[in-house]
């Protein structure tokens, strides 16, 4: 487990270094296409790259939770008395990847099925849900889609995500400035190319075509370097899961849940880069494959989970994951493996869920709903819950079930 | 002179760099015996939140069920006896008990339909069911960590410090029944 978080850092490191160089050429490039000479259009157009980057990593590194957050409208839920089985399932899962403090926990108000997590570190995490999800998902699938994120941020995936997404945002920005700056004001560069010297007008257009390439291939480079990770970190994350809950079948039969809803698109095209935070890709309903995947697809992911045979280690997820997706190499690194491999017990079989539990999860899911829109509701010593619209301002009210009368304070 | 010198000057740097070695390896192993000690105190407030919970089940149970005294009883001793145990081994098999005694209620429970739909016994099932996972989830962690511990302590080279500095092997929490291996599942 630790191990595989050093080989995630790593790996990381080398992401966001390739990313960086990356930047830094275009940077570099488009300085000299306007001013030729390495030692200042060359290190200006650097230093602005990173500058630009620089700005965008500090924003999103203070703010970025809460802009992502509040741009889904999630609402934090703040005692656990709002949604006991969904509080109860990321303590659970808190416990069981021995995270230093149970992650806030947020609901979406949407009927579309995902889920997904944020958060710097470990100690400042958060979870959120969608209604939907707490509507369809009994216990035991739920469990495996909060596993699941509470594995990103056990293995640091979000912090490297975010890095990743705001590099990639940074080079598209540049990119798409230069080539806007081209198309139309063009013009003011090669007036200002033709007034130097003939070598320099040569090594000036040379520049020049080298920024555009740079300017066209980079947005691309950056995006198939950051899906390519983003894809691995979802198996990782499947993986986690499946340690934690010890029950496979229980994230495998949720993911079936949420790719065979049709659910409405949770995000604008605009939000392409946070869509591998989520637990299936919130741009498409079915998880297709290709290189600009952000997520493998959702039913090889399933394959995976139920070609596990018994075992609920990292071996089995990894020896299924070879076996399913056709892959060669290691998930893991060799320790790993050897610490967390074989002796993980499998969880039996959960029993089917009975028409109550159903019934009494929709009907959480549901008050939730109103209570986000500023329906009250209040508990009867009966056992019965009355609601109260954001309108009702007397101060009892009479129980529709024993006809008792509450105050509406208590 | 010179040779003599340098002679010391290896030799130095060679016990300084075991030093640090040493150094290194007995603060990795602290820092692995407390992350045990840290499972162990996650486990340890799970079981009391269990301990806390019963007494309020026998009540409500006992509103509908007041003639099941026997098994109530037997609940209620087991949890007396999980409550006093001392040590990793004896509190094990203390709470295996009170599972199995937690076990035999719920089945009893099961021939009363007015206490199941009780909304009360509904939130304190959700709740039961919550803590004997969240029991399960916390032993699961602390065998993880105590076999990670009890694995470095044993090899080579770290041994040497260990035993040393007396860093002696933790038990594992295990359950004594098998068929509890697994995480229980409280159905009602």
């Amino acid at each position: 487990m630790w191990e595989a978080i050093a080989a995630n850092r790593r790996r990381s490191r080398l992401l966001l270094a390739l990313m960086a160089l990356l930047l830094a050429a275009l940077g570099g490039a488009i300085g000299m296409s306007i001013d030729p000479d390495p030692a200042t259009g060359g290190v200006f157009g650097v230093l602005a790259a990173l500058a630009v980057f620089g700005v965008m990593t500090l924003v999103s590194l203070t703010a970025g939770e809460a802009i992502l957050l509040k741009s889904m409208g999630a609402r934090k839920l703040e005692t656990p008395a709002e949604a006991r089985r969904l509080f109860n399932v990321v303590e659970e899962m808190t416990l069981a990847a021995g995270l230093p403090r149970r992650p806030d926990v947020y609901v979406l108000d949407t009927d579309s099925l995902n889920a997904f997590a944020v958060g710097r570190n470990p100690e400042r995490a958060a979870v959120a849900v969608t209604i939907g999800l707490l509507r369809k998902l009994n216990r035991d699938e739920l469990q495996g889609v909060v596993a699941h994120e509470i594995g990103h941020v056990r293995n640091l995936d979000i912090r490297f995500l975010t890095l990743a997404a705001v590099m990639m945002g940074s080079i598209a920005l540049i990119s798409d400035v230069f080539l806007r700056a081209f198309l139309h004001g063009g013009r003011h560069t090669s007036r200002r190319g033709r007034d130097s010297r003939d070598g320099g007008n040569q090594a000036q257009a040379i520049m020049l075509l080298v920024a555009l390439a740079l300017a066209i291939l980079a947005p691309l480079c950056a995006q198939l370097l950051y899906f390519a990770c983003s894809r691995r970190r979802e198996y990782l994350a499947d993986a986690s899961a499946a340690r934690f809950t010890r029950f496979p079948e229980g994230l495998a039969s949720a993911l079936e849940k949420i790719s065979g809803h049709a659910g409405g698109r949770l995000l604008g095209k605009q939000n392409r880069a946070v869509a591998p935070m989520f637990i299936v890709n919130p741009l498409r309903a079915m998880g297709g494959g290709g290189l600009f995947a952000t997520h493998p697809p959702t039913d090889r992911r399933i394959a995976i989970l139920r070609a596990m045979a018994g075992g609920a280690g990292f071996a089995e997820y990894e020896r299924a994951w070879r076996e399913r997706a056709g892959e060669r190499g290691a998930l893991f690194g060799e320790r790993t493996r050897a610490e967390a491999g074989e002796r993980v017990p499998r969880r039996a079989a959960a029993p089917a869920e009975e028409q109550r539990d159903a019934v009494a999860r929709a009907r959480e899911a549901l008050r939730h709903r109103r209570g986000g829109s500023g329906w009250e509701t209040i508990a009867c010593r009966c056992g019965g819950h009355v609601s109260l619209s954001p309108t009702f301002s007397a101060e009892r009210v009479e129980c529709p079930r024993c006809h008792r009368t509450i105050r509406v304070t208590d | 002179m010179g040779g003599a010198l340098i002679a010391l000057l290896v030799i130095g740097g060679l016990v300084l760099l075991v030093i640090l070695w040493f150094i290194a390896t007995y603060n990795g192993l602290v820092r692995l015996r407390n992350q045990v000690k840290e499972a162990w105190a996650q486990i340890d407030v799970q079981l009391k939140r269990r301990h806390d919970l019963i007494p309020n089940l026998v009540e409500t149970v006992k509103g509908y069920a007041g003639h099941e005294r026997q098994t109530l009883e037997e609940v209620m001793r087991a949890r007396a006896a999980a409550v006093s145990a001392h040590g990793v081994g004896e509190q094990a098999q203390a709470e295996s008990q009170l599972s199995g005694a937690l076990g035999r209620l719920l089945m009893v429970v099961e021939q009363y339909p007015d206490l199941k739909a009780n909304q009360n016994f509904l939130a304190l099932q959700e709740e039961l069911t919550s803590t004997e996972n969240k029991i399960g989830f916390s032993r699961q962690f602390y065998n993880e960590q105590v076999m990670q511990y009890n694995t470095r302590i044993q090899q080579i080279p770290a041994n040497l410090v260990a035993g040393m500095f007396q860093f002696r092997e933790e038990a594992f929490f295990e359950l004594e029944d098998k068929s509890e291996r697994a995480v229980p599942q409280v159905k009602f």
